[in-house]
């Protein structure tokens, strides 16, 4: 089980001079406005006509919502807490699983095939399965992300915890720690790195399959507007909701990396001094 | 000719700045050969790609003929002293060896035939269908300066070419060196950090002080006859030289004893 | 053969595993475990896996999923890898240009397909356009990357003997940033599968096995032929993917024997 990707150059967006390298997108939201309105094509507004739609569908809210329209509080958490509750069980199971396999080289050779398999199907294949057998609703969405993402979690802590530094190990093994203390202390942090390396890559795919299931079985949610604004016609409530997943995606990504930032801070200073 | 006036050359800027050349002056007439002796990190493979054009350095002044080394010579060749990162790691040896000469416009029987020839100078000519990762380090070492000599260039750089070869091999190529200079007429740098190679194989040895480097001892090598790893080893001249660079490497000035 | 030597072989023990896991599932639905009416017994479910081998209607399917899924496969890695090495090569647009890549990747790439519904009349168009947007990103910053990591001295090296920059870039970058970009063409082509499907399933009048899927759903013993087309779409996935790593590994050995030293 040899793991996905040659880890992709870091974004850097906290990196000093962020701001003053923002210029380029100002610059294309301008041209896009005059673009678009010289153009006047209907399914490609102008940022401004977009903005002034998105406050209309999301902003028109009591102060006591924080403005935020019945449409807004509808629709944002129950994506969200998908979002989230699946990627979170995902993980879960991937790392356990991925210890499990990663320590098991007998158990590993057994489930390999599936575990192949199990990542080849792509996920949206089984909503169409999922909608007879559990109806629409949450459980079915929640059914799809989990198992959609938990393979890059899967096979790279399976990876991580397959090669952990055999100093360690023997370490651990001579000063006698239990099977719990060795899988605790020393497999598991070892694993760390790759594991939030599969964890990142669940996340934007956790956010893809959230939009694709409501988008297919829902009433509500981002994806289910998006997918209202498109039978109703309405382009710049489409670009709204883009607008919108974009930026959620573009916050997720930040977040993580600074997460990860931190709890791996203790492996980037063991790799200066080796 | 190749002319070297005080050529400097500083790393970074600020405090963390570091000079590595502090003024070198150097003349080398064609068809020279000569050795750059020095310590380590004192600045020799920076001298050596400021002469290739590969690096600008922040003053001084280096021409080749007459005019200004702005950019890469012409009919120059390399030996880095990183020769497994400059090698080709998706080529066969014979490929890497003859790449280079399709600058010189060759068909591809003639580039085949020039390859084969010089992996056989350096020993190995049943390596060419092999790639440089399935080699041992002296035997890239030697894919590298094969590459080199099947150029023929008029100006051969080489930064310490024989450092990971055994003994015997080592004899072998420097002995190939001096042939091949002698066929083709080549102006050859050659940096090394062993005294005895330096006196061995060239003309003239030059040694750099600790860095910022400058020039400390510029010695010719009169040598009689054609050299010979035995004879020419064991001749006073040979020992006589010996001695005096490797007292300038220490810093000792030559017409003091020995601090030892 | 001992069956310690069994235990070793990873084709026995792979099949044991699969095996194991279907008779037990047939153990289960026979049990009613499933609840007889939900969940087909899964030797139906082989047997209509094996019947839709032979469905010209499915084939056809198939062949217009893949048709999309290459086709736009082709059309990112022929637009995005000469940018992606354009761009590399100009660090000052790169820099430019990064904040908007930085915006534009994090958005769900199957949140366009409702636009694009709108935009493209033509379902094939529609598809090979959501493909291309969804799988230039991995292609692009592969790319990028890998002509970060080119060697110096392997560039100096090919200079010095008085080679141009374009003879550089055709002889050391380009080689030695192939097998990053083999990587990425190798992720975008799972991306691209997933928003071949999401589009067939989103988009009506579409065909390919997503709008099979759709089909199949409204008759009454569809699930058992959308567990098997669901079986298929795996397989494809497995085979695509094991060919993609396979063409990796021939013709980037001297990449990974050189990694293996380095390691
Ligand atoms: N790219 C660089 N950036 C900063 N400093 C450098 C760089 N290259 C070399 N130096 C510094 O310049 C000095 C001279 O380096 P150089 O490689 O020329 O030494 P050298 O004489 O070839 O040493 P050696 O015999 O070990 O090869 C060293 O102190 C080195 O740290
Ligand atoms: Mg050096």
């Amino acid at each position: 089980m040899k793991s996905p990707a040659h880890a992709a150059p870091r974004s850097t967006p906290s990196s000093p001079g962020f701001l003053t390298r923002l210029w380029p997108i100002l610059l294309v939201l301008v041209l896009w406005e005059v673009v678009t309105r010289v153009a006047a094509n209907g399914f490609f507004p102008p940022p401004s006509t977009i903005v002034v739609r998105m406050r209309e569908m999301w902003l028109t809210g009591p102060a006591a919502h924080l403005w935020l329209s019945d449409a807004a509080l509808d629709n944002f958490p129950p994506s969200l807490a998908r979002l989230f509750t699946g990627w979170i069980l995902a993980g879960i199971v991937g790392v356990v699983f991925g210890l499990l396999l990663g320590r098991s080289v007998v158990l590993a050779r057994f489930v390999d095939p599936l575990v192949h398999f199990g990542r080849a199907i792509p996920p949206p294949m089984l909503l169409p399965l999922l909608i007879p057998l559990m109806s629409i609703g949450t459980p079915m969405q929640l059914t799809t992300i989990v198992f959609g993402v938990v393979w890059p979690v899967l096979l790279n802590t399976v990876e991580g915890a397959r090669y952990v530094d055999r100093q360690h190990v023997e370490t651990a093994r001579v000063f006698g720690f239990t099977r719990g203390q060795r899988l605790w202390r020393v497999i598991l942090p070892s694993a760390t790195p790759k594991i939030f390396a599969g964890l990142r890559l669940s996340l934007s795919l956790a956010l893809i399959l959230m939009v694709v299931s409501e988008l297919v079985g829902s009433t509500n949610g981002i994806g289910f507007q998006l997918r209202e604004s498109e039978r109703a016609f309405d382009p710049p409530g489409l670009w709204g909701s883009l607008v919108v997943l974009g930026l959620l995606g573009y916050v997720l990504n930040l977040a993580f990396f600074t997460v990860e930032r931190r709890v791996l801070s203790w492996h980037r200073a063991a790799k200066q001094t080796t | 000719m190749l002319e070297i006036s005080n050529l400097t050359h500083t790393y970074g800027s600020g405090p963390s700045a570091h000079t590595a050349l502090g003024g070198i002056d150097l003349r080398v007439a064609e068809g020279e050969l000569v050795c750059i002796v020095g310590p380590s990190g004192s600045g020799k493979s920076t001298l050596l790609r400021s002469i290739a054009g590969l690096l600008r350095p922040t003053g001084g002044r280096i021409t080749l003929d007459g005019t200004p080394v702005a950019q890469i010579p012409d009919d120059l060749a390399v030996v880095f002293q990183d020769y497994s990162r400059s090698l080709f790691p998706w080529m066969s040896v014979a490929d890497n060896v003859s790449l280079p000469l399709r600058r010189k416009g060759q068909s591809r029987k003639q580039r085949t035939r020039s390859a084969a020839e010089a992996l056989e100078q350096v020993g190995l000519a049943s390596a060419g269908s092999k790639y440089p990762w399935e080699l041992s380090g002296g035997m890239q070492q030697r894919v590298s300066i094969a590459r080199a000599l099947a150029y023929r260039p008029s100006l051969l750089l080489m930064d310490e070419p024989f450092g990971s070869v055994d003994a015997q091999t080592r004899e072998d190529l420097e002995d190939l060196t001096l042939l091949v200079r002698g066929l083709h007429n080549m102006t050859i740098l050659l940096i090394t950090h062993d005294i005895d190679e330096s006196v061995y194989v060239g003309d003239r040895v030059v040694v750099l002080s600790k860095a910022p480097a400058r020039v400390v001892g510029d010695l010719r090598v009169d040598l009689p006859g054609p050299r010979d790893q035995i004879n020419t080893r064991e001749h006073s001249d040979f020992v006589r030289l010996r001695g005096e660079v490797g007292r300038l490497v220490r810093g000792v000035r030559p017409s003091q004893p020995s601090a030892l | 053969m001992s069956g310690r030597a069994l235990l070793r072989n990873r084709v026995v023990c792979g099949a044991l595993g699969v095996a194991t896991l279907l008779l037990l599932a047939e153990a289960a639905g026979r049990a009613g475990l499933f609840g007889q009416d939900t969940l087909p017994l899964t030797s139906t479910i082989v047997a209509r896996t094996v019947e839709l081998a032979g469905d010209e209607e499915f084939l056809t399917d198939v062949a217009a999923t893949m048709t999309a899924w290459s086709l736009g496969l082709l059309l990112t890695v022929a637009v995005t890898v000469p940018l992606g090495l354009l761009l590399g090569s100009l660090p000052k647009v790169e820099a430019t240009v990064r904040p908007l890549i930085e915006f534009l990747r994090p958005i769900p790439s199957v949140a366009l397909i409702p636009l694009a519904i709108l935009l493209f009349p033509d379902r094939l168009d529609l598809k090979i356009a959501v493909i291309f947007y969804a799988s230039c990103w991995p292609i692009l910053i592969n790319t990028m990357y890998g002509l970060r990591d080119v060697d110096p001295v392997a560039k100096e090296t090919l200079r010095s003997f008085g080679f141009g920059p374009l003879a550089v870039l055709w002889r050391v970058s380009l080689p030695s940033t192939a097998p990053f970009i083999a990587t990425g063409v190798r992720l975008a082509g799972g991306i691209a599968l997933i928003l071949a499907v999401s589009a067939e399933l989103l988009a009506g009048g579409s065909d390919g096995i997503g709008a099979y899927v759709i089909e199949a759903s409204s008759s009454p013993d569809g699930l058992e032929f959308i567990i098997a087309a669901t079986v298929w779409a795996g397989i494809l996935g497995v085979v695509t993917n094991s060919l993609f790593i396979g063409a990796e590994r021939r013709l980037f050995r001297w990449h990974t024997a050189r990694a293996g030293v380095a390691a």
